[in-house]
């Protein structure tokens, strides 16, 4: 099954800086690297999670793919076309293929436009329907994420987060899309909240074959949602592989640490299991430590790690780590 | 009878807003004692807040106002306390870490002059004195360096550090109580697990109780003694740790663990959820209130609210069937 899955999207060692600039004349006196050489493929109609703390490069990295920032350098390909290298025009009608929902239903909404209007504006956008056509298309798409079709006339702040939250994803898929990216869909939202969301984005993955990147720093979500999951740290996938995998036996420490912090809703587990809990913070993308970018956290680096930057590898058929050490 | 640390009775919190009063505490009873943890768990505008910040009247009124209830600790009520005193109590003996450590400290003050200020006030120390008391906190919590770090302002610690420099600074004259409103929610999980271990070991040294307010039942899992389930202004139910993750018994908790994807998930399973959502209390609610969203509902749940009664020791539950055998109560 999984060999005859064609790869919808490739990312080839993606770098995105922004750079800093200081001074009267704005010199540049450097960058954030936000992304550093990252580099996945996502098959058609799978999940994968990506997931790390904030700050290290994973809602980037989505931006970036989609293109809403223009990479410093490196390729996406979206069904064998190159993004990166695409006008502005092709690139625009590329986007009726990719879409976004975003982590805060309550910023991501014009509090001055009608629901109607806000997910009708792609149709219109890309002159897919008029007038009354759009008024049903909308109708259609309510329905899609279970929301009652005569709120169409509503604002946002009328609706509770939860609600907002579909009114993005119904936004999302007006123009059927084959790509999303979920930009941390669930975390503004409350526990009972988030499986309702998480449900909705399974059944329409079903429904419409879609592919999701979902972006998230809940690992038990992301496990329980994707088919592959990529772990980041400070601009760089550290470990990526099937999700049971992942999660069964991790081989980068950073991802061990990473598993052992996740919170679980079980007393009877902190009886029996000790926590490893990683010291100190991460350090500044804006000037981040040489070779292995982990190593200043790392329980096991050594003098090697802060020279060889550690590149992914391929230690069991699927299962890529970043570390010097596996 | 036992004595407890506090004890608060059928407290009641409402709030003016222009569209009506809102019930956001309607009777909340519970206790604390000596050196133990109380989780305080529920989604947001389910009170668990509120409730705390009554306790220590820290409500803003107008537009909040306790309208009835009792909060005593040491056989005082707090809630009628003279306000000078309450002043003695509130971050000397019962003291708050609050949920974002950016907006609760001041931005234009040193980390040192915050943490010397309490000391100063409360246990009326010199200057030099409090310095030397803010360095052995910082330390305390793990701050390295701390001596050349006092002179820093918030915004050159990192998240998990201005937390750590909360936690210091409610600890900094020995309190009895810590409440604790959502101290990790804005945290990474790797810094906030740092935290909880922190907590947890102060706790042990320390020996006060705490009350840790948070919607993530795993954070609970992690380090409550007790915790107390809350839903539309009203605890529906209350258990020693691991009884409730073990038997869980409201048809609320049952589907807030249910809504949580295991960790362990071997198959794909659906998650279950609770539909609707939660509450905005105009009125206070004569049914029970979770009866809308709940699927074990029946006749009597929209006619009364249920009290909450004990179901086996220690254990008690708001709700009028009985989830495990699915009879009536």
């Amino acid at each position: 099954m999984e060999n005859e899955k064609k790869t919808l999207l490739k990312v080839d060692k993606l770098v995105m800086h922004f750079p800093i600039y200081r001074g009267v004349i704005s010199r540049q006196v450097g960058a954030v690297h936000a992304v550093d050489g990252v580099s996945f493929n996502i098959l058609e109609g799978e999940t994968l999670g990506l997931v790390g703390e904030s700050g290290c490069g994973k809602s980037t990295t989505g931006r970036s793919i989609l293109q809403l920032y223009k990479p410093t350098s490196g390729d996406v390909y979206f069904k064998d076309k190159n993004l990166v290298k695409l006008k502005s025009e092709p690139m625009r009608m590329m986007r009726r293929e990719m879409q976004m929902i975003f982590q805060d239903p309550y910023a991501s909404l014009n509090p001055r436009m009608t629901v109607r209007d806000i997910v009708g504006e792609p149709l219109m956008a890309f002159g897919q329907a008029s007038g009354k056509e759009i008024t049903e298309r909308v109708a259609d798409l309510l329905k899609l994420v279970k929301l009652n079709p005569d709120f169409a006339s509503r604002y946002p702040h009328e609706f509770s987060g939860g609600q907002r939250q579909r009114i993005g994803v119904a936004r999302a898929l007006a123009l059927n899309p084959s790509f999303i990216v979920c930009d941390e869909p669930i975390s503004a939202l409350d526990v009972s909240i988030q499986a309702q969301v998480v449900n909705l984005l399974e059944d329409l993955q079903k429904e419409f074959n879609l592919t999701y990147l979902f972006i998230a720093h809940d690992l038990s979500m992301v496990r329980h949602i994707s088919n592959r999951v990529a772990v980041m740290y400070l601009g760089v996938i550290v470990e990526i592989a099937d999700r049971d995998e992942l999660y069964v036996n991790p081989l980068h420490p950073y991802t061990q640490a990473l598993l052992s912090a996740i919170p679980v809703a079980d007393p009877v587990y902190y009886e029996k299991n000790r926590r490893k809990v990683l010291e100190g913070d991460v350090p500044s993308p804006v000037n981040p430590p040489s070779g292995c970018r982990f190593r200043t956290r790392c329980p096991i680096a050594d003098a090697q790690c802060a020279e060889v930057q550690p590149e992914l590898r391929e230690v069991t058929p699927g299962h890529f780590a970043a570390c010097l050490k596996v | 009878m036992t004595d407890h640390l506090l004890k608060v009775e059928n407290l009641e919190t409402q709030f003016k807003t222009p569209d009506g009063i809102v019930h956001a505490v309607n009777g909340v009873s519970f206790t604390l004692n000596e050196g133990e943890t109380l989780g305080v768990v529920g989604e947001s505008g389910c009170g668990k807040s509120v409730t705390m910040l009554s306790c220590l009247r820290l409500i803003p009124a107008p537009p909040g106002k306790i309208v009835a209830g009792e909060a005593f600790f040491h056989g005082q009520d707090l809630l009628k306390m003279d306000a000078e005193d309450l002043r003695h109590v509130r971050g000397a003996q019962i003291s708050m870490v609050f949920q974002d450590p950016m907006t609760s400290l001041n931005p234009v003050m040193t980390i040192g002059k915050q943490l010397c200020e309490p000391l100063k006030l409360h246990l009326n120390m010199t200057d030099q004195q409090a310095t030397n008391r803010a360095i052995e906190l910082l330390g305390l919590v793990g701050i390295p360096r701390a001596g050349e770090r006092l002179k820093d302002y918030p915004h050159q610690y990192s998240g998990g550090m201005r937390q750590r420099v909360m936690i210091a600074m409610s600890l900094a004259c020995n309190p009895q109580i810590l409440i604790a409103d959502e101290p990790t929610t804005a945290l990474d999980v790797t810094i906030q697990a740092q935290i909880v271990d922190l907590v947890k070991r102060l706790r042990d040294e320390m020996g006060m109780a705490i009350v840790w307010i948070t919607h993530d039942l795993g954070v609970v899992a992690s380090i409550a003694h007790r915790v107390a389930v809350m839903y539309g202004g009203f605890i529906i139910e209350e258990s020693d740790v691991n009884d409730l993750y073990a038997n869980p018994s409201h048809p609320y908790t049952l589907g807030l663990l249910g809504s949580l994807p295991h960790i362990e998930e071997k198959v794909h399973t659906r998650l279950f959820s609770i539909e609707g959502m939660p509450p905005v209390l105009y009125k206070k609610p004569v049914s029970c209130p979770f009866a809308p969203r709940c699927t074990y509902v029946t006749e009597r749940c929209w006619q009364e609210n249920p009290k909450l009664e004990t179901v086996s020791p220690g254990h008690r539950v708001a709700c009028w069937v009985d989830t495990k055998s699915g009879s009536k109560r």
